[in-house]
């Protein structure tokens, strides 16, 4: 393989990475501060990227610049998510606190799939897939057969801000020490005056705003997007998460890169090693080892005792 | 009193002659994609065995009245085996208009065979679908992706190319493309520098797409169906991939076409049969479609689904509502003038289509390749 195909390769995962590290890191958000597993993440992530097509079509005529066109689908559409998150923590999480977790595991499974099919109904033609605009500038440089698009630097480079961000947000602000105190201890986080119900709210409006940003990434990455594009993204990002260590930050950032790089050396090795084999085994060749470190790590590869939750 | 017996002897007398002239109704039913990915050739479809039902129902020397029980198969396997298992059982229903997915359509002909149910597929194309059984009940009446691969194979080497990368999904469908398209190629010169099986539900294609740059093939045959189709045509460009897009007849929607704007130009697709224009009846059925006012297209197969909807119908008109009777009607359909020309069963109830169409994408459209600006030599493929 030559260096430029190589690049190429590491390219494409580290733009995997990126997008199943952010949806990670809401999956890991939830499980920290309330030891839940809210499974409608990926659909979040369909529902913030189908907001931000429709809102580009409601606004394609009024603003000119594609840049401002960007900034206000970003924004709308992360706000909904954020709404959203917030109404299903409110009514639907919280309520159930009480409750086995398995219940809450359940009704958030049964929620991603309403929200998937109203999307597959209720959107004009939702079955099928929609062509997401080209926001981004898609010029670039050719090294060899190395193509690097700026569209692929932009996005890559607002991913790895977006966690810079988030890892910021929750180690230095005033809220995010609350949000680490209700991860690490809820009752005497409660009893030094932290507003508990704030806080589950306000991390759920954070993750899910991340997953709808996740969405977007999606949606201008592969300029696509469907009603069933969260499933397999949810289903990863939550694999991803439990393998880094879930409920832990930097676990879920450390699986979500694993993740993709196990994706693409399977897409790249098991045919050239196993001429029968085709790539679409990809999938399964990483989930089988994500099982295999789950056997020899079972509580992840950065464990809750050698780090604090969140 | 005498009056008011009269007046009650008249309408005993108007209500038994109504009942008489009453048409019994016959049910029919009517398999396809109605959601998911490829609903857009499933609902054409459903549309255009409805119209079938419909015109039939408007004609006053029809013995029955029809009615059309459409179903969703999602284009997934086992929900076909239930709908299909569903359909089967309800004893009123006398035949039906099966299928657009071959994935779906091979799972499902047990379930015909076994409840004696006559079905006629509209859409799927894998051959094993009528050849790999000798079901009596499953008949087909558009061509399968043998006659499609030979055509697609000649046409590019024809061409002048030489050097293909194949990408297909690996369900029954996309493997079956893969083979006879892979026969038919060598046969006819082509070389395949690789093969690569891909999920039918997979988003991320960039890591076989960067082999595939690194084998910089001529042309990137696509064994699959439209929305992994655009997916994959999409990532080509992003990976600046500019060899031809060589597609089959599962792109061949107008949703790949919305799906992927722009990017769509100069993809090409193969289906059985010719364009509804160039069919023998395909002005008095878009005519008769656009009548009723059906609020989608009938999409590239939807004259095939009219056309075994006419023929179940014509059956039963012909041998009455029974499922046996109908059957042994449809198993002996030789020369029969439809929309879509001759009907002819072979031996395993296959009609013989040896039309196939070329087309191209141009300018947003699906374009006969004959009467494009590419076969004119005015834009060139892979450009």
């Amino acid at each position: 393989m030559s260096f430029d195909i190589f690049l190429q390769y590491l390219l494409n995962g580290l733009m995997l990475g990126v997008i199943y590290a952010i949806v990670a890191v809401g999956f890991t958000l939830y499980f920290g501060v309330l030891d839940v597993i809210k499974f409608s993440h990926g659909d979040i992530l369909m529902v913030g990227a189908f907001a931000g097509l429709t809102t580009y079509i409601g606004i394609a005529g009024t603003f000119e610049s594609p840049w401002l066109q960007l900034l206000v689908l970003v924004l709308v559409s992360l706000s909904i998510a954020a709404f959203l998150g917030a109404i299903i923590a409110r009514y639907l999480i919280l309520p159930l606190q009480k409750a086995p977790p398995i219940n809450t595991l359940l009704v958030t499974l049964m929620l991603g799939l309403a929200l998937r099919e109203l999307v597959r109904l209720f959107y004009p033609n939702g079955s099928n897939p929609k062509p997401f605009p080209r926001l981004l500038p898609s010029d670039g440089i050719a090294i060899g057969e190395f193509i690097l698009r700026s569209d692929s630097l932009i996005l890559l480079a607002t991913g790895v801000i977006t966690i810079l961000a988030v890892q910021r947000l929750i180690t230095k602000s005033k809220v995010g020490l609350a949000i680490r105190a209700v991860a690490q201890d809820s009752e005497t986080a409660r009893i030094m005056g932290i507003n508990f119900r704030q806080i589950v709210l306000i991390t759920f409006m954070l993750g899910s705003a991340l997953a709808a940003l996740a969405g977007l990434m999606n949606g201008l990455y592969y300029n696509e997007v469907n009603f069933s594009m969260g499933l397999l993204l949810g289903v990863i990002g939550f694999s991803a998460a439990v393998v880094g260590g879930l409920g832990n930050f930097y676990g879920a950032i450390v699986g979500g890169f694993l993740f993709a790089a196990l994706q693409t050396v399977g897409a790249v090795l098991l045919p050239a090693i196993l001429p029968s084999v085709p790539s679409a085994y990809k999938d399964v060749f990483a989930f089988a080892v994500i099982i295999i470190i789950m056997g020899l790590k079972p509580t992840g590869l950065i464990s809750e005792k050698s780090s604090e939750r969140v | 009193m005498k009056s008011r017996i009269s007046t009650l002897f008249v309408a005993l007398v108007i209500s038994i002659s109504g009942s008489v002239s009453a048409k019994d109704t016959v049910k029919i039913a009517y398999i396809g994609p109605l959601t998911g990915g490829v609903s857009a050739n499933g609902i054409g479809g459903r549309n255009s065995a409805d119209l079938a039902v419909r015109l039939k129902n408007q004609d006053p020397n029809a013995k029955y009245k029809y009615e059309l029980v459409a179903a969703d198969d999602e284009c997934k396997p086992n929900v076909g085996v239930q709908v299909a298992t569903k359909i089967a059982s309800d004893s009123s229903i006398i035949a039906g208009v099966t299928h657009y997915c071959s994935a779906v359509a091979m799972s499902t002909v047990d379930v015909y065979h076994k409840f004696g149910l006559p079905v006629m597929v509209w859409g799927a194309v894998l051959p094993e679908i009528t050849y790999a059984n000798n079901y009596k009940e499953v008949h087909r009446v558009n061509g399968t992706m043998i006659n499609q691969n030979e055509v697609a194979a000649k046409f590019l080497t024809g061409l002048g190319y030489k050097k293909w990368v194949i990408i297909h999904d690996t369900t029954d469908y996309g493997k079956g493309h893969n083979k006879y398209f892979s026969q038919y190629l060598t046969k006819n010169g082509g070389q395949i520098l690789g093969t690569f099986g891909v999920t039918a539900d997979q988003q991320d294609f960039t890591a076989e797409l960067t082999k595939v740059k690194e084998l910089k093939p001529e042309v990137v045959y696509f064994g699959g169906l439209t929305p992994i189709g655009i997916r994959i045509r999409t990532q080509m460009d992003r990976l600046g991939i500019k060899a031809v897009f060589e597609g089959t007849s599962g792109i061949k929607s107008d949703a790949y076409i919305e799906g992927l704007g722009k990017l769509s130009e100069g993809s090409l697709s193969f289906i059985e049969g010719a364009p509804w224009e160039k069919l023998p009846g395909g002005l008095g059925f878009i005519a008769k479609y656009n009548q009723q006012k059906y609020p989608d297209a009938p999409e590239a197969y939807g004259p095939f689904a009219y056309t075994a909807a006419t023929l179940i119908i014509d059956a039963i008109e012909k041998a009455g509502p029974d499922r046996k009777k109908v059957m042994a009607v449809l198993n002996n359909t030789q020369n029969v003038e439809t929309i879509i020309g001759k009907v002819s069963f072979d031996d395993h109830r296959q009609n013989i289509v040896p039309l196939i169409s070329k087309y191209v994408a141009q300018d947003g459209k699906w374009v006969v390749w004959e009467d494009s600006l590419y076969a004119k030599g005015q834009r060139k493929l892979g450009q």
